[in-house]
C-alpha cells in the first residue's frame, strides 16, 4: 500500500499550521520571521504560498519514479514502498545533483555549514510506518492537507471535482507530472498560478538518463573489441613489413 | 646514456622577461588560497553564490565540464598514435598526455571545492548506484586518472632510469591504451548525459538528446586545438622549433570534427524544430550565436587554406575553438539553465578566484614537468632498452 497527501488549495485558509507541525517534528526553529519566507530552505520543509485569493503548498512530492533517488551517485534517496521518499545523510557527499535534478526544486541545502545536508520533507516516514498520518495532515483544522491511501485520495479528489466542478480547475496536478507523485494537489485556479512548475513532462524523468547509461556495457565491450582489433591489424601490418624486410607498413 | 635525461634546451623563463606575469601568479594564487581557507572552514555559502534554486556553478560549468573536455586531447592523440597506429603525431603525445593528466588531477582538486563533503568523495566506491550518471562518471574518472598515471609514468621512469618499472609499464600498454580510450568515451559523452535529466529546466537551444554524443565530439575537437594550443606555446618558452606540418595536419583534423559537430548541432536544432528560437532577442540567444560564431570561424579558415605557411592563423583558430568550446558548455550549464528556471546566478569573486588559481597552477606544474621530464623530446626508446 502507497500512501499519498492530498492538498486542497480551495480548502486553506493560509494558516500555516502545516508550517508550525513541520518545523517541530524536525525540531526546527519557527517564528513570525521564518513564517514570512516564502520558499523552501534548509530550515522550512513545508511553506504555505499566498497567491491573491489563492493559496499553495509547496514540498517535496515524493515522486513514483523519483528523480532524486535515480541521479544520487551513492544511493542516498530511496522511495518507501509506504510512498515517501527518503534520504540518508549519512551516505551523501553533497554533489547536488538532486537539487539540480528535482523538477520540482524541493530540495534544499545547508550552505552554511561546513558538514552540510540536502533538506527536504520526508512525508514523516516514522510516523507512517507507525501507522500514523504526517504531522502536517495531523494539524491542518480545515481538512486542506489530508493522508491515506494514494488510490483513495485520487478518488477522493476526483469526487471532488465531479461534485463541484465550478469550484475546481478540472485537474489533479501530482496524478501525471514527471511520472506521477505522492503529493496530490487541487485547485480553483491553473496550477502555474499556485507557483507550481508547468511544462513538465507526463512520464517519469529516470528512464532520460538510464536509456543511455544502460548502453555502457554494450559500448565497453563492443568498444575494447573494435579498438583492439584495430590495434592489432595495424600493429600487426608493421610486424609483416618489419619480418619482410620492408619499410612501406608503417605510415610515416 | 643521458641524453635522455639531459634537461631542455636553456629556456628564457617568461617571468624573467615579464616579471608581471609572476606577479599576476602570486596574486591569483593567494586570492585562491584565501577562497580556500573561507570554503574549509565557513562553507559553501560563504564563498560562492550558489542557490537552493542555481546549486550547481562555474566549479561545475567550467572547472568539471571544461577542465574534463579541455583535458581530450589525451585519450585523442593516444588513440591516433597507439591504436590507428599513425606514429608521426608522437611527437604531441606526450604533451597532451601530461595535459590530460593534469587536466583530471586538477578537476577532482575543484570537485574537491565544490563537493559538500568533501572527506567522502571515495563513497561511490562502496555505496552503489549503477542507475546515476554521476556514479559512472565518479567510477570512470577515478578509473582514467590511473590510466593516465600509467600512460604518463614512462616519462618519469625514462628520466630517473627506472628500467624494469619502464618495461612492466610499456608491455601493459596495449590494454592500457584501450581501456583508456573506452573509458574517456564513456565519461565525456557521460557529462553531456548528466544534463539529460532536465528537460524543463535547460533551454531547449541547448537540450536536446543527443547531448551525450555532442559532448563526446566536442571534447575531442578541443582536445585537438588544446594540443595545437600548449605545442604554440611550449615551442614558445621552451625557444624550440614549432612542428610545423604536424600542426597543420592537427588543424585539417580539427576543422572535420568541427564540422561534424556543427552539423550535428543545427541538424539536430532542426529536428526538434527549435530552430525559431534562434531568432528571439534574448541575451541566451546572443550567447548562442557567440558559440557557433567561435566554432564555425576555424572551420572555414582552416578549410579555406588560409592557413598555410602562417603559424600565427592557425594558433588564433585553436583558441577561437577552445573558447566555442568553453561558451557551448557554459551556456549548457549556466546560461540554459537560467534562461529557463530564471534563478539569478553570477559567480562570487572566490569562486572565479579558485578557478584562476586551478589554471594557474596547471599552468605552472605543466612547465614544470615539461622542464624536468622528456616530455617534448621523444625519447630514443631503442636507446634505453639498448642501455640495459
Amino acid at each position: 500500500m502507497a500512501n499519498a497527501l492530498l492538498y486542497d488549495s480551495t480548502l486553506c485558509v493560509g494558516c500555516k499550521a502545516c508550517e508550525t507541525a513541520c518545523a517541530e517534528r524536525w525540531k526546527l526553529p519557527y517564528n513570525d520571521q521564518v513564517a514570512e519566507e516564502a520558499v523552501l530552505s534548509d530550515h522550512k520543509l513545508t511553506v504555505v504560498t499566498t497567491h491573491g485569493e489563492s493559496f499553495g503548498r509547496r514540498m517535496c512530492m515524493h515522486c513514483q519514479d523519483p528523480t532524486c533517488a535515480s541521479v544520487c551517485p551513492v544511493g542516498a534517496f530511496q522511495k518507501t514502498a509506504l510512498g515517501p521518499v527518503t534520504y540518508d545523510a549519512a551516505k551523501c557527499i553533497g554533489c547536488r545533483y538532486c537539487m539540480f535534478a528535482c523538477p520540482f526544486q524541493a530540495p534544499a541545502y545547508e550552505w552554511g555549514s561546513t558538514t552540510p545536508k540536502v533538506s527536504k520533507c520526508d512525508q514523516c516516514y516514522d510516523r507512517q510506518k507507525a501507522g500514523k498520518v504526517t504531522a502536517c495532515s495531523e494539524a491542518c483544522p480545515t481538512g486542506a492537507t489530508t493522508s491515506g491511501d494514494r488510490d483513495a485520495m485520487i478518488a477522493e479528489a476526483r469526487k471532488r471535482i465531479a461534485e463541484n466542478p465550478a469550484g475546481y480547475y478540472p485537474r489533479i496536478y501530482g496524478l501525471q507530472e514527471a511520472g506521477g507523485t505522492s503529493m496530490l494537489l487541487l485547485s480553483k485556479v491553473p496550477f502555474e498560478q499556485l507557483g507550481m512548475p508547468k511544462n513538465l513532462p507526463n512520464h517519469a524523468l529516470p528512464p532520460l538518463t538510464w536509456n543511455v547509461l544502460s548502453l555502457v556495457p554494450d559500448i565497453a565491450s563492443v568498444g575494447s573489441v573494435l579498438l583492439g582489433g584495430v590495434y592489432w591489424i595495424t600493429h600487426r601490418r608493421e610486424a609483416v613489413a618489419k619480418a619482410e624486410g620492408r619499410q612501406d607498413g608503417v605510415r610515416q | 646514456m643521458t641524453t635522455a635525461a639531459l634537461p631542455m634546451p636553456r629556456a628564457v623563463p617568461l617571468w624573467r622577461r615579464i616579471p608581471v606575469w609572476r606577479l599576476v601568479f602570486y596574486a591569483i594564487m593567494s586570492a585562491a588560497l584565501y577562497a580556500s581557507y573561507l570554503r574549509l572552514f565557513h562553507g559553501l555559502g560563504s564563498v560562492t553564490n550558489l542557490s537552493n534554486e542555481f546549486p550547481w556553478g562555474i566549479w561545475i560549468g567550467f572547472d568539471v565540464l571544461c577542465g574534463v573536455g579541455l583535458a581530450a586531447g589525451g585519450f585523442t592523440l593516444v588513440a591516433i598514435v597507439h591504436i590507428f597506429h599513425i606514429e608521426r603525431y608522437k611527437p604531441v603525445l606526450r604533451p597532451a598526455i601530461l595535459t590530460a593528466f593534469l587536466g583530471y588531477v586538477l578537476v577532482v582538486v575543484a570537485l574537491m571545492f565544490d563537493l559538500g563533503r568533501p572527506d567522502r568523495i571515495w563513497h561511490p566506491l562502496v555505496m552503489w548506484n549503477p542507475r546515476s550518471v554521476m556514479f559512472e562518471v565518479a567510477w570512470c574518472v577515478m578509473l582514467y586518472n590511473t590510466v593516465l598515471a600509467l600512460e604518463f609514468a614512462p616519462a618519469l621512469f625514462e628520466r630517473m632510469q627506472w628500467r624494469r618499472p619502464l618495461r612492466i609499464v610499456q608491455a601493459i600498454s596495449a590494454p592500457l591504451v584501450i581501456v583508456g580510450v573506452i573509458l574517456s568515451t564513456l565519461h565525456q559523452s557521460s557529462l553531456g548525459s548528466l544534463y539529460l535529466i532536465v528537460p524543463s529546466k535547460l533551454h531547449p537551444l541547448w537540450y536536446s538528446p543527443l547531448l551525450p554524443l555532442l559532448f563526446y565530439v566536442s571534447a575531442i575537437s578541443v582536445g585537438l586545438a588544446m594540443t595545437i594550443f600548449e605545442s604554440w606555446h611550449s615551442a614558445k618558452a621552451f625557444g624550440k622549433q614549432l612542428e610545423w606540418p604536424l600542426l597543420m595536419s592537427l588543424g585539417r583534423l580539427l576543422a572535420v570534427v568541427l564540422g561534424v559537430f556543427l552539423v550535428m548541432r543545427f541538424m539536430d536544432l532542426s529536428r526538434r524544430h527549435v530552430l525559431g528560437a534562434m531568432l528571439e532577442p534574448r541575451p541566451e540567444v546572443y550567447l548562442f550565436y557567440l558559440e557557433v560564431a567561435l566554432m564555425a570561424i576555424p572551420v572555414v579558415v582552416l578549410f579555406s587554406g588560409a592557413v598555410a605557411e602562417r603559424p600565427r592563423l592557425l594558433y588564433f583558430c585553436a583558441v577561437s575553438a577552445i573558447l566555442g568550446f568553453v561558451t557551448h558548455r557554459l551556456n549548457v550549464s549556466v546560461t540554459g539553465i537560467q534562461a529557463m528556471t530564471g534563478a539569478n546566478y553570477l559567480p562570487r569573486w572566490t569562486e572565479i578566484a579558485v578557478t584562476l588559481g586551478l589554471i594557474a597552477a596547471g599552468f605552472a606544474i605543466f612547465r614544470t614537468a615539461a622542464k624536468y621530464l622528456p616530455v617534448f623530446e621523444h625519447p630514443v626508446e631503442a636507446e634505453v632498452r639498448e642501455s640495459t
